[in-house]
């Protein structure tokens, strides 16, 4: 039995370091300090849906083969195609990426990642406008107040409030637990006194009790020194329910709000009472807020990138933080998703120049989205074969999308087995990255760490980069001996 | 009254449930518990007579799928529906892109019927239902 220290956790963009593990037999048997995702993923990667052999599809039904079968198979279809896609990368480390990158390019395909549905409207809007961001270690130590704008941190990135933000000890701004464990308690009053009265326990119930909840103005605590955490949704989520303000946008209407903010701290009047359900006086309250603190961070998640506006509402996000550095300081961080979605978008800039949907279809890379996005091109049901790895589009992608995918020859790399490996024509199994294989991830804020390989996989599963290595030199293989032929 | 209708907004997201099923394998029942679920407000629910764990038929014009009701327990939301991202939620949202490969995951007008009598499918046979795979 061995006690691993400082691993790397392969889950969300948080990338917590600190993870503690204990290791049996080459089985993981403990974590310590991980959230529940994070255990789920250590102690669940050796579950019994895992699949061992590659398989191929014969007769409508997936079939064991061996893997130099498979990946002739896989190689003969990506030759073969003529507009391919080649989808995911943001379960997977650098490394893998950048083999993708070279096998993309060989075969003339369509190289995108998962951003595409997630922070894919982000990197737009950066592109148009920039970013001023900075490091989570620097709103660690500094910032205090600390905004989440349509994105739940409790749910999607668990530790996130607990390593980086609101409950940290940082150097310079002290940490909020003990306010978190009075909201708690507040909460769990509450609920005791709601309870009595639906009960009819109490018997003459003050009048304030019977009112039914409505949205209130900031708390006291909006006002109170040190840390403060807001968070903006279109419903109370887990965050919503230990921030010192939370403000309920009536949905798609994110982007007026944030026009109405950045009007008002530019000490401008709104001839308006409520914008997207908000009374403008609680609006003041927030911009004042925003205004009065000494460094402030606004986290902004798939709530604006997905709704209406989607990329506009990014623009409008950056633009209000950078009218918010000409009073104080201010930066803008979105909440990446996966563990390496970052790195999958840094790898194919460094290696193409752009960051996702590049099309290398004319021999050099070009990026249009809205007509190079893997999206779009399903849609329009313009590709004719598909790898997917380290993702599920089967499982994330509208079901017009879907439809086309699985139409056409689909080899899926995944660990695990998932909704597109159960409809993939050639399915690998591959190493877990982070746990049996070692590599490179990109946390949200562009800091690079290193995963660590803690146990050795099962026998004869290849990881994410051998798997891509040997296709890519069996696809050199195939189009030489085409050419001989010709 | 009971009404057989009920005009909504489809939301998809995450869920710690979804996080945690996804990480323990997409075809366990964790998975399929945590995703082929959606959460609605208590009024609405009343509203159209159904209790938790229902099953109900929620509509776009892209399409419908049978999904388990379950109440949502922080607050009220009247008129917004919570589909954890996942299949289930993939049928029906909206495919729009607006031109740069983003579909709407959030925020599709959707209508929600009580269907206690129609089955949830499991992954696998909703794939074949959908995809005939």
């Amino acid at each position: 039995m061995s006690i691993i220290n400082a691993v790397t956790c392969p889950v969300c963009g948080c990338l917590c370091d600190d993870i503690e593990l204990t290791v049996k037999n080459n089985e993981v048997v403990k974590v310590k300090n991980g959230c529940a995702i994070c255990e789920s993923k250590f102690l669940g990667y050796k579950s019994e849906h895992r699949t061992r052999k590659p398989l191929i599809r014969k007769n409508s039904k997936l079939v064991e083969v061996s893997l130099d079968k498979a990946i002739h198979k896989a190689a003969e279809i990506l030759a073969n195609a003529n507009y391919p896609i080649v989808y995911g990368w943001s379960s997977t480390s650098c490394e893998a990426q950048r083999v993708g990158v070279e096998l993309t390019e060989e075969i003339g395909g369509v190289l995108d990642n998962t951003s595409v549905v997630c922070h894919g409207p982000s990197i737009l809007s950066v592109q148009e406008v920039g970013i001023p961001s900075c490091t989570l270690g620097q709103i660690r130590h500094r910032a205090d107040l600390i905004i989440y704008w349509g994105c739940d941190p409790w749910s999607a990135h668990p530790r996130h409030l607990e390593r980086y933000t609101t409950f940290t000890e940082g150097r310079f701004e002290k940490s909020d637990w003990k306010g978190y464990l009075q909201k708690v308690k507040a909460s769990a009053s509450k609920k005791k006194v709601k309870s009595a009265l639906r009960r009819g326990i109490v018997k003459h119930p003050p009048e304030h009790l019977l009112k039914p909840e409505t949205m209130s103005g900031p708390p006291p605590t909006m006002m109170k020194e040190g840390r403060k955490l807001i968070i903006v949704d279109v419903r109370k989520t887990m965050s919503a329910e230990i921030a010192d303000y939370f403000i309920q946008v009536e949905p798609n209407k994110d982007y007026e709000v944030m026009q109405a903010l950045r009007a008002l701290i530019r000490d401008h009047e709104l001839d308006v009472d409520k914008v997207a359900g908000i009374p403008v006086e609680y609006l003041e309250e927030v911009a004042d807020a925003m205004v009065r603190c000494e460094f402030g961070i606004l986290f902004f998640g798939l709530g604006l990138t997905m709704s209406a506006g989607k990329f506009r509402n990014i623009d409008v996000a950056i633009s209000l933080v950078r009218d918010l550095n000409m009073r104080t300081k201010f930066a803008i961080m979105p909440m990446r998703g996966h563990f390496n979605v970052t790195g999958a978008n840094v790898v194919a800039t460094w290696q193409s120049g752009y960051p996702y949907a590049v099309d290398f279809s004319l021999g050099y890379p070009r990026y249009n989205p809205g007509e190079t996005t893997v999206m779009d091109i399903l849609l329009r049901k313009e590709s004719d074969a598909a790898l997917v790895i380290a993702s599920d589009p089967a499982a994330n992608f509208p079901r017009k999308a879907v439809e086309h995918l699985v139409k056409k020859p689909l080899i899926v790399i995944d660990p695990h087995m998932n909704a597109t490996a159960l409809m993939g024509d050639v399915v690998f199994p591959a190493a877990f990255v982070g746990i049996e294989v070692g590599g490179t991830a990109y946390r949200m804020d562009h800091v690079p760490l290193p995963l660590k390989k803690v146990v050795e996989p099962p026998e004869g599963i290849l990881t994410d980069e051998e798997i891509l290595t040997r296709i890519l030199e069996e696809v050199r293989l195939i189009k030489s001996q085409k050419m001989e032929a010709s | 009254m009971v009404e057989e209708k009920l005009r909504v907004t489809l939301l998809t997201g995450r869920t710690i449930e979804q996080g945690v099923g996804k990480e323990r394998g997409k075809v366990s029942k964790e998975y399929f518990e945590a995703v082929s679920m959606c959460y609605m407000d208590a009024g609405d629910m009343k509203k159209l007579g159904i209790k938790n764990n229902t099953n109900i038929l929620v509509s776009t014009e892209n399409g419908s799928v049978v999904v388990r009701a379950v109440k949502y327990p922080r607050a009220a939301t009247p008129g917004i529906i919570y589909i954890p991202y996942g299949p289930w939620a993939n049928v029906i949202c909206s495919n729009k892109t607006s031109s740069i490969g983003m579909p709407s995951f959030k925020g599709t007008p959707a209508e929600v019927e009580p269907a206690p009598d129609k089955p949830l499918l499991t992954m696998k046979e909703l794939l074949k239902s959908e995809f005939g795979r």
